[in-house]
């Protein structure tokens, strides 16, 4: 069960969350659109804690924190729903000291302490399936920004998490770039990953995702199949923003 | 007609106080500014994450010992050390208080440094080192310090070759390093120009060989090839 529920959260008394509820359906892609300052990613960023959320419950698997005012969780919670999680940034955030495959096995080593040549070679397989064994020895900025990103989801499925957060994918990549990444997240999802995914990209969630829920305010405007939000919104709200996608 | 004999006078002198001066430079100067640079790095990384990440109570201790330090001269401070903490019945012993001394002052100094470092590591930083599941020290270790190690060379650098030159304060609570040799050797041949000159050429090629060591060291830390920002 991958839940959030109820989710408030302001910055400075700003309201930016106004109790979100969403559940992510498992094995799933499940796209949150919106406009820019909808609340899109700090909804993201409140289900692995990057941001504590003000009220609510977040529920990944077995584990389940409920939020209140002022108590915050404790570290112990903290890091136990982050290793359910993984979570690919809109621009990468390789670790630029480490080479490619020291990036991908630093979870492993540092967090679940696997030894090195384990945790290697459970890195080179993930670098393959993202196309990038090749550059295994390369520094990251020695790479494009599509080939950083696919190091960057390599790097977050290598404890393999319950569920995969991503904050705008393909925002920082022009289209051909893009598409690379397009292809290798279409591929995991395929496979059967779950993903909660925030998104300008109108193909990228129109293409991967099952659910789509739109965002307007810190609130879920509407939600449902891609097709229906997409083709045939209801909400005034809805239709203005998918008109104004040009979709 | 003998070699020796068209030597000038400065000349030799130069060369009979050679060795004295360069030996009490690697026996006193030396020992003493990698001894000091090395504990007040501790100093300073501890002081710089204090700061940073502690409570604010401790935060403000570590901010009370930077501005004390850096608000008063370290002659002041070593004089404090050797000649007035006796009084407070505390006695030590003048290169342990030269130690003491120059070991307090590079902590300051370069808690501002590292501190600057570990702040120019950008926030996202920390957000992937915590997404992945690291906490809060396994982030600082493993990828917010390396980081900023690559930042805060060059001016740690500055600083190193700043105390080597400092150390020659020592003298004046009687350290016998260089500059005090130096001192000595005038005193009995009335030659200070041409003493205090030579002390100083033994200072440079001191710092000169720093330098190197110091350009050698950004290379190693530079060999990833820049930050990701910069690569694109």
């Amino acid at each position: 069960m991958i839940r959030l529920s109820g989710i408030e959260k302001s910055f400075s008394g700003n309201l930016v969350l106004k109790g979100v509820s969403l559940a992510v359906q498992e094995g799933a892609v499940t796209a949150l659109i919106g406009p820019s300052g909808s609340g899109k990613s700090t909804l993201l960023r409140c289900a692995n804690l990057l941001e504590t959320p003000d009220a609510g419950t977040v529920e990944i698997g077995d584990v389940r924190l409920e939020f209140s005012g002022k108590r915050r969780p404790s570290q112990s919670d903290v890091l136990r729903l982050r290793r359910r999680t993984g979570m690919i940034f809109q621009n990468f955030q390789l670790f630029p000291h480490q080479r490619v495959v020291e990036n991908v096995m630093e979870a492993l080593v540092t967090v679940q302490k696997w030894p090195k040549a384990k945790a290697r070679e459970r890195a080179m397989a993930l670098l393959d399936q993202v196309g990038m064994s090749e550059k295994a020895e390369a520094w990251p900025a020695t790479l494009s920004g599509g080939q950083q990103q696919r190091v960057a989801i390599a790097r977050a499925l290598a404890p393999s998490p319950a569920l995969i957060l991503c904050d705008e994918p393909t925002s920082a990549l022009d289209p051909e770039l893009a598409e690379e990444v397009v292809d290798v997240l279409r591929t995991l999802a395929k496979d059967g990953a779950t993903m909660l995914m925030a998104t300008h990209d109108l193909r990228l969630a129109r293409s991967l995702a099952s659910h789509v829920a739109f965002l307007e305010a810190g609130e879920i405007v509407e939600e449902g199949a891609p097709d229906a939000i997409f083709g045939a919104p209801t909400e005034p709200r809805t239709i203005r923003f998918v008109r104004s996608l040009g979709a | 007609m003998s070699k020796e004999a068209v030597l000038p006078d400065w000349l030799q002198l130069m060369l009979t106080s050679f060795w004295p001066l360069l030996r009490a430079g690697l026996v006193f100067t030396v020992p003493l500014a990698i001894l000091s640079f090395v504990l007040g790095l501790g100093v300073g990384l501890l002081t710089a994450v204090v700061r940073l990440f502690a409570p604010k109570p401790l935060a403000a201790v570590a901010g009370f010992y930077v501005w004390i330090i850096r608000g008063t001269p370290l002659l002041v401070q070593l004089f404090v050390i050797f000649y007035g903490l006796p009084s407070a019945g505390i006695l030590i012993d003048a290169f342990p208080a030269a130690l003491i001394g120059f070991t307090l002052n590079v902590g300051a100094y370069s808690s501002e440094v590292i501190r600057a470092a570990l702040t120019s590591i950008s926030r996202g930083q920390w957000e992937a080192a915590y997404s992945i599941g690291m906490t809060t020290r396994q982030a600082l270790r493993r990828t917010i310090l390396p980081q900023a190690t690559r930042v805060a060379v060059p001016p740690l650098g500055n600083t190193f070759i700043s105390l080597v030159k400092d150390t020659s304060l020592a003298a004046a609570i009687t350290v016998p390093e260089l500059f005090q040799q130096a001192q000595r050797i005038v005193a009995v041949t009335y030659e200070p120009l041409i003493l205090y000159i030579e002390a100083a050429l033994i200072y440079l090629i001191f710092s000169s060989i720093l330098t190197t060591l110091q350009a050698r060291l950004e290379v190693r830390f530079g060999r990833h090839g820049g930050f990701m920002e910069r690569a694109r």
